[in-house]
């Protein structure tokens, strides 16, 4: 099975917040909440470069491990997502994940933070496929209809890129040959790290004396 | 293995393309591989920039909080190894060690007995400011322990046999009667604090009291103490201080973001989980002693009378000094 992986090349990337836009419409995010987010470095100087983030869908979830209600799992293509049923709101998940990708729809005094929400990779949750729960909760599921990310369809000069990582860095080693350079694919070995996929497979989240 | 190599093949051949003006960012997908390229180069060049993503830097983002333009922030990744590794495994192991000890100690010393039995006569040891007090203290550890533990191994240990649904409800309960019972706490804790700060002051009594053992290793010996010995007087400057710095670090997490940014949060997490065990593992002791432990001990808490045998054996200097000041008619 392809294992799913988002990749946004820097070069490329022109910070219209196309995919931020794209993300909110499609799945009506709560008010406050942007699942995705484009942020630029050396803003105005020489070496500007914007990078989208979201959810970056980890081997070895930070959040997976940490969540003290075991609401994460991981589908066959390796997809994070969680279930808002059994979320307390804690915030765990936001302290341990690396990309800043969930966030609550209440400002979260006396730890009343309400449900966290993330990037789903447009797969929906446990609900029912294209139920209205699904739907209310998630978002759409394009998964489910074989169809990618719609940040990354969406993505006018083709930065964002979403789908089976070997064809995804296939499609940026082809790109970083023509061009002669490339700036790195970012965050791929903090989500898809070559030790993480070896802790995955031994279980994540089980507490283990490092 | 065959990624690297197509790395370094990517990296010759980039630098073929690119010709000799423009050498270093040349980078394959699969990693980030800005530090080894970073070193290569001299000059400032992209590689830098990613370098500075992986350390947290900022860049400029618009219609949201400022502080998501972090693209990542990798100190997530140390409060979970240390969360989930060292502090849970250690406290685990702790909170089992001193639970034997403490049942060990059952076995070996056994219920620590009133030597001359009880007297029938009893002496007011704690009036009911101090028995509220004490409760309040006490009830809202006791709620804030259950459920603070069960946030730190309830997943490992209690969800398995409630399965994840009921789990998560008593789950959800938890955290919010943790939020609730800790301004309880911190109420109580000054409470005691003003209540018994000055009895639990160093006086001439403790020395004998630590060098005697506290009575604790052999039968019959009961170095004399005031209204509190140095192991309770311990045991209260540990819940003042320890208690502090947990209700501190509390208030923190609760306001979140008001105290500082999601790193000092993580910190204080931390601070918070490891005081809070210590501070279980004294409580342990404390109410091991003051029930199934000592014989007439637990009423100094309920109804606030204690045995006057009991409280001559273990509070002989408490006593003679509440027996002066009582008017004879009373005996």
């Amino acid at each position: 099975m392809a294992r799913m992986k988002f990749l946004c090349d820097g070069e490329r990337c022109i910070h219209c917040s196309g995919c931020v836009t794209a993300c909110k419409n499609e799945h009506e995010v709560p008010w406050g909440i942007n699942r995705r987010r484009v942020v630029t470095l050396n803003d105005g100087k020489p070496g500007q470069k914007s990078l989208s983030v979201a959810c970056m869908h980890c081997s070895d979830a930070p959040c997976m491990a940490v969540c003290p209600v075991d609401c994460f799992y991981q589908t066959g293509d390796g997809i994070v997502l969680h279930n808002k049923d059994l979320c307390i709101g804690c915030g765990y998940c936001f302290y341990a994940c690396p990309f800043g990708a969930p966030q609550y729809p209440s400002t979260g005094n006396f730890g009343g933070r309400g449900k966290m929400d993330k990037c789903t990779f447009c797969a929906g949750g446990p609900e029912a496929d294209h139920s209205k729960a699904e739907l209310e909760k998630y978002g759409r599921n394009r998964i489910a209809e074989g169809k990618l990310p719609l940040c990354a369809e969406m993505c006018a000069t083709k930065a964002l890129l979403a789908g089976d990582g070997d064809m995804v860095s296939t499609i940026y080693r082809e790109r970083v040959l023509a061009r002669g350079f490339g700036s790195g694919a970012s965050g791929w070995s903090q989500a898809y790290g070559e030790q993480k996929r070896e802790r995955a497979r031994e279980g994540a989240g089980a507490p283990k004396d490092k | 293995m065959s990624r690297t190599i197509l790395a370094i093949l990517l990296l010759v051949l980039g630098l073929g393309l690119a010709g000799p003006g423009k050498i270093g960012p040349a980078l394959a997908a699969g990693s980030d591989g800005d530090v080894t390229s970073a070193a290569q180069s001299d000059r400032i060049t992209e590689p830098d920039s990613w370098r500075a993503i992986r350390q947290g830097e900022a860049g400029y983002i618009g219609g949201q909080p400022a502080a998501r333009g972090v693209l990542i922030q990798s100190e997530g990744e140390i409060w979970r190894n240390v969360r989930n590794g060292k502090l849970a495994v250690w406290a685990g192991w702790l909170l089992a060690g001193v639970t034997l000890a403490i049942a060990a100690f059952y076995v070996i010393r056994g219920k620590i007995m009133m030597e001359g039995g009880p007297s029938g006569q009893t002496i007011l040891r704690f009036n009911k400011m101090e028995r509220v007090g004490h409760w309040l203290t006490a009830g809202s550890f006791l709620v804030l322990a259950l459920t603070g533990l069960n946030l730190l191994f309830g997943r490992w240990i209690i969800e398995p046999w409630l399965g994840k649904s009921l789990f998560s409800w008593i789950s959800w309960a938890g955290k919010w009667l943790h939020n609730i019972a800790g301004f309880v706490f911190i109420a109580g804790l000054v409470m005691i604090f003003f209540l018994w700060a000055r009895d639990n002051l160093w006086d001439r009594y403790d020395w004998g009291w630590i060098k005697g053992g506290g009575g604790l290793l052999k039968k019959g010996v009961h170095p004399p103490a005031a209204k509190f010995n140095f192991g309770q007087k311990t045991q209260f400057w540990m819940v003042i201080l320890v208690g502090a710095l947990v209700s501190s670090t509390g208030l923190n997490l609760l306001f979140p973001f008001t105290m500082g940014d999601i790193h000092a949060m993580q910190v204080m997490h931390l601070i918070h989980t490891a005081l809070a065990v210590v501070m279980v593992l004294f409580i342990l002791g404390h109410i091991y002693i003051g029930t199934i432990g000592m014989e007439g001990a637990s009423t100094a808490v309920t109804t606030g009378y204690v045995d006057r045998e009991w409280a001559r054996e273990h509070h002989a200097a408490w006593v003679e000094d509440v027996e002066k000041r009582e008017p004879k008619a009373a005996e």
